[in-house]
């Protein structure tokens, strides 16, 4: 059966990068505030959700043509391993670091070490998210 | 070389592993290796663990350089360390067997991340030192459990993997609202912190509810008296391999549980927690041995079997006695490594003769005299003859609770020994004596290499058993522990 | 407000208890999720319901609310979010492969001796 979704696949493009964008506001904003890489991971998983729905699982397959459980498999192994860095110089396992630098272009900013652990739970949700959508999804 | 970190290794290890192995889903040979390789190097972190702790006593570390009751504790004293190493050290034999028990659709699918996945949340449990951060890691060794008792997918696994999962939960909610309950009294989830807490607010009426509740939580996990319904069908559906790591590991961590819970926070009203406990125990016993005498199907009587040993050590510990916990202790890593032993074996038995009901085998000691001569060892084990592994423990845990005037209990355990003796004699005698009867043409060389690892665990036991002596600094050392909470509480917050 | 949270907790309990008792799998799983939503509350208002600020440091703010429930919820949240999947992927395999969802029909516990 073919159906007429104009309206939601021209929405839909536009949309998908508005949700994406906040997303990444979101992630990058759990530094000191409500946010970070589950909450932008899920949201990523809906903007991923919407494109499903205006198109099909072949179509996203084919734009995004990663296998998500090499995604969760990358995102466990980021976070495992910026969480056991400290182990080399005798710290607690998830001892993080930061500090306020100068950075060109963005002023002060203060890193932290955990930003690139988040990305790893960031990474986890958006993998498993689609994989289980796709494995439900997938034979209907 | 820094030794802060060094209880984490056995987790952070076989997790690793599991991540690397999710890479390599399609080659089977690469993920042997690695699985092999974690499990070796866990093992033999695990060991020096054991030394570590010997040396310096308990050692802890708080995640993210927290000071010790707002970061998680992770904390490991001799039981822990004990309970680790016997966990690596049995799943590195039933990989072993794996390899020739376990079907390529199922390693391509995730068995072996699983299994370390499962590893991780296990040593994860027995060594964190923060009662939420256990439910955490019962959450991750749960969830690989699913994917474990699913996979592969036959009709059967499906259905009683289903109700596995609704029982186990349920368990977990109510593992969430116990906990709420605790932190609502004593407003903190560091277990050392909550030892001395609980002493402070002295209220034995409320804190008595919440160990009857967290007795309920565990003992669905441990499989205690009226909450062990469910594990003997959704045990029985998966493989041998999967059902070996189940019936040898997770209702451990439940009695773990059960232990750490009573010996460090409950001792306010000893005479009522500990006499369900008590009371419980050994009804689990009985329950347990009819299961295990009424049953022809070898897996059934096995499970069982796992029963009555929950029953035991639980009693053991339950007495809060010197003696009778040692004993409990010896039993505990004792029936580790039998059930590991026994399932393997009972896995090669159903391999051989196609069949796992009692009535169809028969007359096995001309064709397969090692398989026969190897199961009676491990069944004298299991049955506690001296001088193998199950007699120390059970032994002391009768003395202390003779010593401790229980003589009902000391009794019950004492003929409980005979009905779990029977219970394994039984398949040796209908499976080994008697007519033969046809078996189907089975490999020589995938016998012969199955034995590999059920013999060396059988072997294991042994030693175990007769090396007890060897043995008794370490187990007297993690008692002590047990029966004296201080020394957990000032090793986790340094007072 | 305590008293109101205790009131829906248990409201949530006890339907949930009515859900996982029927026959149906779909609602089992259904009250399952129930269950935990209501031991996220029980959580929360075991944790006490004093109305500070967020537990984000800001300026001028004084009386914070206790994270710790907080996180626990959230822990507890993705956890019972994972499991809730991964249960209802297998029932729908369990119902494609046995054609029934009816619990009644799944017992299965005549077929070893």
């Amino acid at each position: 059966m073919k159906t007429n979704d104009v309206i939601l696949q021209t929405t839909t493009k536009v949309v998908f990068f508005i949700i994406f964008l906040f997303s990444i506001h979101i992630f990058f904003a759990g530094h000191y505030t409500p946010g970070g890489g589950f909450v932008g991971g899920l949201l990523t998983t809906g903007a991923l959700l919407l494109l499903l729905l205006a198109f099909d699982l072949k179509t996203v397959r084919k734009a995004l043509p990663f296998n998500f459980l090499i995604v969760v498999a990358l995102g466990l192994l980021i976070a495992l391993l910026t969480s056991a860095w400290p182990m080399l110089f005798n710290e607690p396992f998830l001892t993080h670091a930061f500090g306020d630098y100068d950075l060109p272009f963005l002023g002060e900013s203060s890193l932290h070490t955990a930003t690139l652990f988040d990305l790893g739970v960031y990474l986890v949700v958006v993998g498993a998210g689609m994989t289980m959508i796709q494995t439900i999804g997938g034979d209907t | 070389m820094n030794m802060t970190n060094l209880l984490l290794f056995p987790i952070l290890i076989p997790f690793l592993f599991a991540i690397l192995l999710l890479f390599f889903k399609e080659s089977v040979l690469m993920q042997r290796i690695l699985v092999m390789t974690g499990l070796f190097f866990s093992t033999v972190s695990a060991l020096y663990l054991v030394f570590v702790v010997k040396e310096d006593g308990i050692q802890t570390v708080t995640l993210g350089s927290w000071p010790a009751p707002f970061g998680i504790t992770m904390v490991s004293d001799m039981l822990s360390a004990l309970l680790v190493t016997t966990t690596l050290i049995i799943t590195f034999f039933v990989v072993l067997y794996s390899f020739y028990a376990i079907d390529e659709g199922r390693e391509k699918n995730f068995y072996y991340p699983a299994i370390l996945f499962m590893i991780t949340g296990i040593n994860g449990a027995f060594t964190t030192g923060d009662i939420f951060n256990m439910f955490v890691f019962f959450e991750v060794f749960l969830m690989a459990s699913y994917v474990l008792s699913v996979l592969g997918g036959e009709k059967k696994q499906l259905r009683e993997s289903i109700k596995y999962m609704l029982v186990n939960v349920v368990s977990s909610a109510v593992f969430v609202i116990t906990v709420a309950y605790l932190y609502s009294i004593v407003g903190t989830l560091n277990m050392a912190d909550i030892s001395v807490r609980i002493q402070e607010v002295n209220q034995p009426g409320i804190i008595s509810v919440i160990a009857i509740l967290f007795l309920i939580v565990f003992g669905i996990k441990g499989a205690i008296f009226p909450l062990y319904f469910w594990l003997p069908s959704s045990y029985a559906a998966p493989p041998i391999p999967v059902l070996t790591l189940f019936g040898a590991l997770l209702t451990k961590v439940g009695v773990y549980a059960i232990t750490r819970t009573y010996t460090l926070f409950f001792l306010q009203d000893i005479s009522f927690t500990h006499m369900w406990l008590m009371g419980l125990s050994l009804l689990t016993v009985v329950v347990g041995i009819i299961g295990a005498l009424a049953y022809f199907d070898v897996k059934q009587i096995i499970i069982y079997n796992i029963i009555i040993a929950v029953g035991v050590i639980l009693f053991g510990v339950s007495l809060m006695d010197g003696t009778a916990m040692e004993g409990s202790i010896y039993y505990l890593i004792h029936d580790m490594l039998i059930k590991a032993a026994l399932f393997l074996l009972i896995g090669i038995l159903i391999y051989v003769t196609g069949t796992s009901n009692l009535r169809e085998m028969g007359g096995l000691m001309k064709q397969y005299p090692a398989l026969g001569w190897t199961y009676l060892i491990a069944a004298f084990g299991l049955a506690g003859i001296p001088p193998l592994s199950g007699f120390i423990g059970k032994f002391l845990i009768v003395k202390g609770a003779f010593q401790a005037g229980h003589w009902i209990g000391a009794i019950a355990i004492l003929l409980s020994s005979l009905a779990v003796l029977l219970s394994v004699i039984r398949i040796f005698i209908y499976a080994f004596w008697g007519e033969p009867k046809p078996t189907p043409e089975r490999s020589k060389t995938r016998y012969n290499r199955m034995m590999i690892p059920a013999v060396l665990l059988v072997t294991l036991t042994v030693l175990y058993g007769v090396g007890t002596e060897a043995l008794v600094p370490y187990m007297s050392d993690a008692a002590d522990v047990l029966l004296d909470p201080s020394a957990y509480v000032n090793a986790v917050l340094k007072e | 407000m305590e008293l109101l949270m205790a009131i829906i907790i248990g409201i949530l309990f006890s339907a949930a208890v009515y859900l996982i008792l029927s026959r149906t799998l779909l609602r089992v799983i259904l009250g399952t999720g129930l269950l935990s939503h209501g031991a996220h509350l029980l959580i929360l208002t075991m944790g006490g319901l004093d109305g500070g600020a967020p537990p984000v440091i800001a300026d001028g703010v004084t009386d914070f609310a206790d994270p710790l429930p907080q996180a626990l919820i959230l822990t507890a949240i993705v956890i019972s979010f994972g499991v809730t999947a991964f249960m209802l992927v297998l029932s729908y395999r369990l119902y494609a492969e046995h054609k029934t969802d009816d619990l009644n029909m799944l017992r299965g516990n005549d077929e070893h001796d």
